[in-house]
């Protein structure tokens, strides 16, 4: 029976994360969510089922009951969200919603079956997220003056990371993280948004060549400085966001070409300049040849991928502990692996889903700054998933960056809410603007249609008059 | 016109609007990396995903073996040629019924892997039985069956190879021209499968032993006179496939600078043209045609036929290896016209140009595995037969095919004239020392010579001539071929 409930589990959980998938797609298609709801109530049932068959399925092969606990907490902790979204922004977008506690379930299901400790420090991290990131959509619509406090965004950025050059940790070879008081944060992450709000503020009123110069000058202090903590992943994640803000706002493709120039240039004179970034591009290039050293990790995350094959070995049926760092830079192969390449597709699928979503709101709005916000937020966003999972297929070298609510990563996680937020408020954003020029209309309507009544009135007294008058004659 | 042009465009009322064109743009920029992104793990599991469970640095080998048995290894006749038993105390060991036959080819599982073992490893240690039996095997307690592979080899040929061999060091390969489907593959001396773990020592011990190593795949050798084929070939090239006009007076030696060579004991052939130079395999002849031909037309040629690159095939083997430049001397270009020197090659290489030229210029690609099965039956995969690369055109396979079905009606491998077939070839006694009298015997060839079926190449090492060791053994290989075919 277990054994059946276990090897079951594997075919329908992948059945349901296609389904779930599809409909993510179709609703993308179709204009707001007046006539969706059944497909998002639709996708919270696959989703439900998904978590509670893996959920069973590693309990009984462990036999370790504190995973249905666990189990319980978190259903509770994403339908509460589900639902206190719902009550407190009834506009707000279901799908983005719904895709975000999809990810954090598959981030769930998958740090359970690698590390437990890891997966309860990180539920305290995402509820106490998901609260404060609840505010987040109320402040964008509600604080307008967000869009001229440049300087502090450019001097909180570039301080925060300045920090971490000086004083940060070193881990594997990068000065990424900075403690405080015990917290190991990363302050990259954050300063991801504060850098999109900047350069969002440089560029909304005009994007002629000065703007783009001054604008270019401080992305390039942003990304200089990560390059020197050897965070090559945040840097050019800092770099495209930069690029596709200049273009959007712009509407110039020749910056997007000589920005991909430069990029490309850069990459070139890395390669030569720093020993790291020619480590990762000779375990890129075969990776089985250093099996030993450098291409060790690589190695390892192809095997995971290739052992899943399509439906994957199960959970617990593979060795996925096997990739150095598997919780925060390789959960993507760990998800190949024991889960599949089916469910593994499906999950970048959704992630595009995310990113496509982003995208229509940003087409929606009418006020370039939020513009602006919207498609940097969502190129930095999907950017970096691209990162990690094309590196740990070996589609491109590997940069170690987080695959966003699904790895280990309190920082990452945080960030990527706050992310999701400012999403759902510039969605109602333009839901209020859309009601506020309604009701502009409706008024300066009604105001018409009375002058036409009156008008119409006296119009008609005159013609009574008139009509009276003959009469009298007659 | 000018308004599709613009940028921005202004709505009803009043609020500036820009237009989507560059949102849209980004959206499918990233769409189309990400599509090609997933077409690439797509093509990764289905092209390369064996290959990740075959790495011995895969640690999922070990969680597959304790789960799955071994899949047994199938001859072309479905009969076992290596099992795994479980014996009643829950031990497995792995049975080759054959033991020494198919020691190289099959190889081995218990001291690291080789042959079909390593090469099939992954289909083997994997189960694709139906979730009902998988199921009904968890209840019981015992370990699903793995996957079964079936391969070409036919035991009645390999019977006659590994015999034919006897106690002499050597190699055969038979192979099927039309499928490339290796039939039979022999490497002598051999060692038995079974029990190798406890033999194993006493092979590490004597560091001169070859036993392990594969000589049909992986012995490197002189060619000797089969050589001349490659010679011949080139010939053809430099000459536009006209060989008519070729003559040359064999005195029994052929003396060039300080160097002489000889042809086999001193033979005087006297005058002779192509046909008669190679039926006899002159080396004086050769060497005077070597000498004839362009470098550059050389070298060009052995790249086309695979020198110094690799082979289409999944098992382990080693590289045939020759330079023909400007910095070979002509006393090396003599050596080098009829295979000595610093020619290199292995049989498996002659045996791919040979099936070149008994399939019209282009051989299939040499193959062992024919399917894989899971224990019920259900097909998991079937390796398709497919050409290799062009390695001559079809005329210079015609003109070839010619001169070696010469070898047998007036030549060197007379043994095989009269028969209810006609076979066709090249025989090669490859001088390795000073001692002349020491050759390895070599044969390459096939038949029926007018419509291929079969091709075989033998070498017997340090025996005598070609003629006398190897070309019989390729009768008895023919003769068994077509008694049952």
């Amino acid at each position: 029976m277990q054994y059946y409930i276990v090897e079951f589990s594997k075919y329908v959980i992948a059945l349901l994360m296609g389904i779930y998938t599809l409909e993510a797609f179709i609703a993308l298609g179709k204009h707001r969510d007046d006539e969706k709801t059944g497909v998002f109530v639709r996708q919270n049932v696959y989703m439900f089922f998904v978590q509670f068959l893996a959920y069973l399925s590693m309990c009984l092969q462990t036999g370790q009951i504190e995973y249905l606990f666990f189990y319980a907490f978190l259903q509770i902790a994403l339908f509460s969200t589900i639902i206190l979204y719902q009550m407190i922004y009834p506009k707000s977008n279901r799908l983005i919603i719904n895709n975000m506690c999809m990810m954090l379930s598959i981030g769930f299901i998958m740090l359970t079956r690698l590390d437990y400790d890891k997966a309860m420090k990180q539920f305290f991290i995402v509820v106490i997220s998901l609260a404060a990131a609840l505010i987040i959509p109320f402040f964008v619509h509600k604080l307008r003056f967000i869009k001229h406090l440049k300087w502090l965004y450019g001097t909180v950025g570039i301080s925060a990371l300045g920090m971490v050059l000086v004083l940060g940790q070193v881990t594997q070879g990068a000065k990424i993280t900075y403690n405080i008081a015990g917290v190991t944060l990363q302050p990259s992450e954050f300063v991801k948004i504060i850098f999109v709000f900047f350069i969002a503020s440089l560029l909304y009123k005009a994007a002629t060549l000065k703007e783009v110069v001054i604008s270019a000058g401080f992305a390039a202090i942003h990304v200089l400085i990560l390059v020197a903590s050897r965070d090559l992943g945040s840097s050019i994640i800092f770099f495209m966001g930069y690029l596709f803000m200049v273009l959007i706002a712009s509407c110039n493709y020749l910056y997007l070409i000589a920005g991909f120039l430069c990029g490309g240039g850069a990459a070139i004179v890395g390669y030569h300049l720093f020993s790291h970034v020619r480590v990762r591009v000779q375990a890129f290039l075969d990776p089985f040849s250093v099996i030993d050293n450098e291409g060790y990790q690589m190695s390892q995350s192809l095997f995971a991928i290739g052992s899943g094959k399509w439906f994957g070995m199960g959970l617990y049926q593979g060795t996925p502990k096997d990739i150095p760092f598997v919780e925060s830079d390789f959960i993507f192969s760990a998800i190949a692996e024991e889960l599949g390449g089916v469910f593994a597709l499906c999950l970048i699928m959704i992630c595009l889903n995310c990113f496509l979503a982003f995208l229509k709101i940003a087409m929606d709005l009418d006020d370039i700054y939020y513009r602006l916000v919207a498609c940097g937020l969502a190129v930095m966003y999907i950017f970096q998933i691209f990162l990690t999972v094309g590196g740990g297929m070996k589609f491109i070298p590997l940069t170690g960056v987080t695959l966003p609510l699904v790895s280990y990563g309190g920082s990452s996680v945080l960030t990527t809410l706050i992310l999701f937020s400012i999403m759902q408020g510039l969605y109602i954003l333009k839901f209020t603007e859309e009601k506020e020029q309604e009701k502009a209309r409706i008024k300066s309507e009604k105001a018409a249609l009375k002058k036409m009544k009156a008008e119409k009135s006296k119009a008609g007294v005159k013609m009574k008059n008139v009509e009276k008058e003959v009469q009298d004659f007659v | 016109m000018w308004k599709k042009k613009s940028k921005t465009s202004f709505s009803d009322d009043g609020v500036k609007k820009k237009s989507n064109r560059d949102i849209w743009f980004t959206g499918i920029f990233f769409s189309v990396l990400f599509v090609a992104m997933m077409g690439f793990y797509a093509h990764f599991v289905i092209v390369e995903g064996q290959d990740m469970i075959n790495s011995s640095y895969n640690s999922r080998q070990k969680v597959l073996t304790a789960k799955n048995r071994r899949g047994t290894i199938y001859s072309a006749n479905m009969e076992a040629l290596a099992e795994t038993i479980t014996m009643d105390d829950g031990k497995e060991y792995r049975n080759y019924p054959y033991e020494d036959l198919f020691a190289h080819v099959v190889g081995f599982s218990t001291k690291g892997k080789t042959g079909i073992e390593a090469q099939a490893n992954s289909y083997l240690i994997q189960s694709n039985i139906s979730l009902s039996d998988q199921i009904d095997n968890e209840i019981a307690g015992v370990k699903n069956p793995g996957d079964n592979v079936y391969t070409s080899l036919r035991i009645d040929l390999q019977k006659i190879a590994g015999k034919s061999l006897g106690v002499s060091k050597g190699a055969v390969i038979v192979s099927n021209v039309k499928t490339g489907e290796i039939l039979a593959m022999v490497s002598k001396p051999d060692f038995n499968p079974c029990t190798i773990a406890e033999d194993w020592d006493e092979y590490l011990e004597d560091e001169d032993s070859t036993v392990l190593l594969n000589r049909a795949t992986q012995g490197i050798y002189p060619p000797g006179s089969t050589f001349k084929i490659i010679t011949s070939l080139a010939y053809l090239r430099q000459n536009s496939g006209n060989y008519e006009n070729y003559s040359y007076n064999c005195k029994g030696s052929f003396i060039y600078g300080d160097s002489k060579i000889t042809c086999y004991h001193g033979t005087v052939h006297d005058q002779v043209n192509m046909i008669k130079s190679f039926a006899k395999s002159c080396n004086c002849s050769f060497a005077n045609m070597g000498l004839s031909i362009d470098r550059t037309i050389y070298q060009e040629t052995i790249e086309c036929l695979g020198f110094n690159q690799s082979l289409p095939v999944d098992f382990n083997y080693s590289r045939s290896k020759l330079k023909v430049d400007d910095s070979v001397t002509g006393e090396d270009m003599i050596q080098i016209s009829f295979g000595q020197g610093s020619v290199q090659m292995t049989p498996l290489h002659l045996h791919l140009i040979t099936n070149a030229i008994a399939n019209g210029g282009t051989p299939m690609k040499p193959q062992l595995l024919t399917k894989v099965e899971t224990a019920e039956g259900e097909l998991v995969k079937e390796f398709k037969k497919q050409p290799y690369k062009e390695f001559m055109t079809e005329q210079e396979a015609a003109t070839l095919r010619m001169l070696m079905t010469e070898v047998v009606q007036q030549g060197t491998a007379k043994k095989l004239k009269g028969l209810e077939y006609t076979a066709a070839g090249k025989t090669g006694s490859a001088e390795y020392n000073m001692v002349k009298e020491d050759s390895h015997a070599w044969f390459t060839g096939f038949a029926p010579a007018e419509d291929p079926e079969i091709s075989v190449t033998i070498i017997v090492e340090s025996i005598g001539s070609g003629g006398d060791y190897a070309v019989p053994i390729a009768k008895r290989l023919f003769d068994a071929w077509f008694e049952v075919n």
